[in-house]
């Protein structure tokens, strides 16, 4: 427990680097999953092929393979960006896919009756979608984003193995420098993980169980 | 979805979709091609040497020996696929296990295995990796097999709970009416239906752990990714790093995808012989709350239990 609170700058420093990667990559990986959720609904043929290929190949790719081509392969073609950068690329990209099938699956998730029956007393395209579809595929987007945005929280974690100094890292250091205290350290991080990932998961529980609508 | 958001449109707005989709697809085209061929370019280094590009002979040449490919599949391939194999075998055992404990009657049962599985949830892999590695000193593979045990055994209890909770509730009243104990109707009657309902998440669940193997690449379990890009790449030189990256991909995507397909299939099957809401094996974490969503709907009054 004394290793815990006299190593506690240094937990910190792990934690707001954890931090950064998660908000940074989160959004990033927001922005890119609505492109391609919006090129796998849209009318142009190529853009949804695109789309789907790319999906398909980067959830099937592990994220230490991703990483590894963000920190090691690319310096090795010439990139010279800094590791956490790279880092911050990999997981983003990593992510998209999950944040754009979240998205997707919110808005098939919608019955077509809504929409017909939205076009049927006569509204109109912005009505439909804006006062109808939206609201309903929102609140089924949301608690299957806060999960994307629980694994990301996670997966933070692989960073620490390409030379970002994140709190995976410094339990790693701390745990090799006090080898008669690693339970503690590891508990330590550990710790720090789950302050982020169980209010998210509690949320994401008490959301789904707002919004249920029964069909 | 969106051919009843608008009119049905005319011949206009079809030819400039079609024309859109062909710029699109030019476009995307000539990215990829500028890719490849930017990385096909002999490149200057320091001291006049040229490099060769990417994909010239002399970066590929070890993969005309057989002995390279079988240590990529001996040593890599199989050490991946024994390490992923082991913990699906532990994982689902434990999951089922988890399942039962969690939906038990008796709170001193239910709550204690509740708090361990949100731990074990919301804890990352790699750190459950490091801490079996440094602990309990069990050497690499068992690190890896163990924390990918209990992290996937976790979720697979909670996506077999949920399809527990989500069964009509006649199936264990026309159990119990029977005769049977609680148990024996959770057993033969529930859980087989339970567990059929939930197969497609529960591979989907699967193609996770065999991609989370590659953590084993940081805490030096000798993997695919660690034997080609470690192992080979320091063995033969870094000029090979390229291929040897694109050839673990492209290995990594053939394993991951089959499984994938294979979930899908195994979804449309079940889809069509039970009566229950699909489920999509895509995105396990979603359609665990989806079945607990309708079981909570399906019991008023009782939420999710």
């Amino acid at each position: 427990m004394d290793v815990v609170i006299d190593n506690l700058p240094r937990y910190l420093e792990g934690f707001s680097m954890t931090l950064r990667l998660l908000v940074v990559s989160g959004v990033a990986a927001l922005v890119i999953g609505t492109l391609i959720a919006a090129m796998r609904i849209s009318p142009v043929a190529s853009l949804r092929w695109f789309a789907t290929v790319y999906t398909e190949l980067v959830r099937n790719t592990p994220l230490t393979l991703v990483l590894f081509f963000c920190a090691i392969v690319l310096p090795y073609l010439g990139s010279r960006l800094p590791y956490e950068v790279a880092a911050t690329i990999g997981l983003s990209i990593y992510t998209s896919p999950f944040v754009a099938e979240a998205l997707r699956s919110g808005i098939n998730g919608v019955p077509l009756g809504q929409a017909e029956a939205a076009r049927s007393v006569g509204l109109g395209f912005g009505q439909t979608v804006g006062l109808v579809v939206m609201p309903q595929a929102f609140r089924m987007t949301i608690p299957p984003l806060i999960n994307v945005f629980i694994a990301l929280t996670k997966n933070t974690s692989v960073a620490g193995g390409f030379f970002v100094v994140e709190l995976f890292t410094v339990g790693k250091e701390l745990a090799n420098a006090n080898g008669d205290a690693v339970i503690a350290v590891l508990l330590g991080v550990a710790s720090f993980y789950l302050v982020i990932t169980i209010p998210l998961g509690i949320l994401a529980a008490q959301l789904e169980r707002k919004w249920v609508v029964q069909r | 979805m969106t051919s009843v958001l608008f009119d049905v449109p005319g011949p206009k707005a079809r030819r400039l979709s079609v024309i859109l989709s062909i710029v699109a697809g030019v476009l995307i085209a000539a990215g990829l091609v500028w890719i490849i061929w930017t990385l096909a370019q002999p490149r200057e280094a320091a001291g006049d040497l040229v490099l060769p590009g990417y994909f010239d002979p002399s970066r590929w040449d070890i993969f005309a020996d057989p002995q390279v490919w079988r240590f990529i599949f001996v040593e890599g391939v199989w050490g991946t696929l024994r390490a992923a194999l082991t913990a699906s075998v532990l994982a689902v055992a434990l999951g089922i296990v988890l399942s039962l404990l969690r939906s038990s009657q008796i709170a001193w049962v239910r709550i204690p295995t509740t708090i361990v599985i949100e731990f074990l949830r919301g804890m990352p892999v790699l750190l459950m990796m490091l801490f079996i590695l440094l602990v309990l000193q069990t050497g690499a593979f068992w690190a890896v097999v163990a924390a990918l045990t209990l992290y996937n055994g976790a979720l697979i209890g909670e996506a077999l709970r949920a399809g527990l909770a989500s069964l009509p509730r006649g199936q264990r009243e026309a159990g119990l009416s029977l005769g049977m104990r609680p148990l024996q109707s959770k057993m033969l009657v529930e859980f087989p239906q339970a567990f059929r309902q939930m197969l497609p998440i529960i591979i989907a669940q699967l193609v996770v752990l065999l991609k989370d193997t590659s953590l084993g690449y940081i805490v030096a379990y000798p993997e695919l990714l660690r034997v080609t890009l470690n192992n080979l790449a320091s063995f033969y030189g870094n000029r090979y790093l390229f291929s040897l990256f694109l050839v673990c991909l492209a290995l990594y995507l053939a394993m991951n995808l089959l499984l994938s397909w294979f979930a899908r299939w195994v979804s449309k099957r079940t889809a069509s012989k039970s009566s229950g809401t699909r489920l999509d094996p895509e995105d396990p974490g979603q359609a665990v709350l989806v079945a607990q969503a309708s079981a909570a709907a399906r019991q008023p009054g009782k939420g999710a239990v």
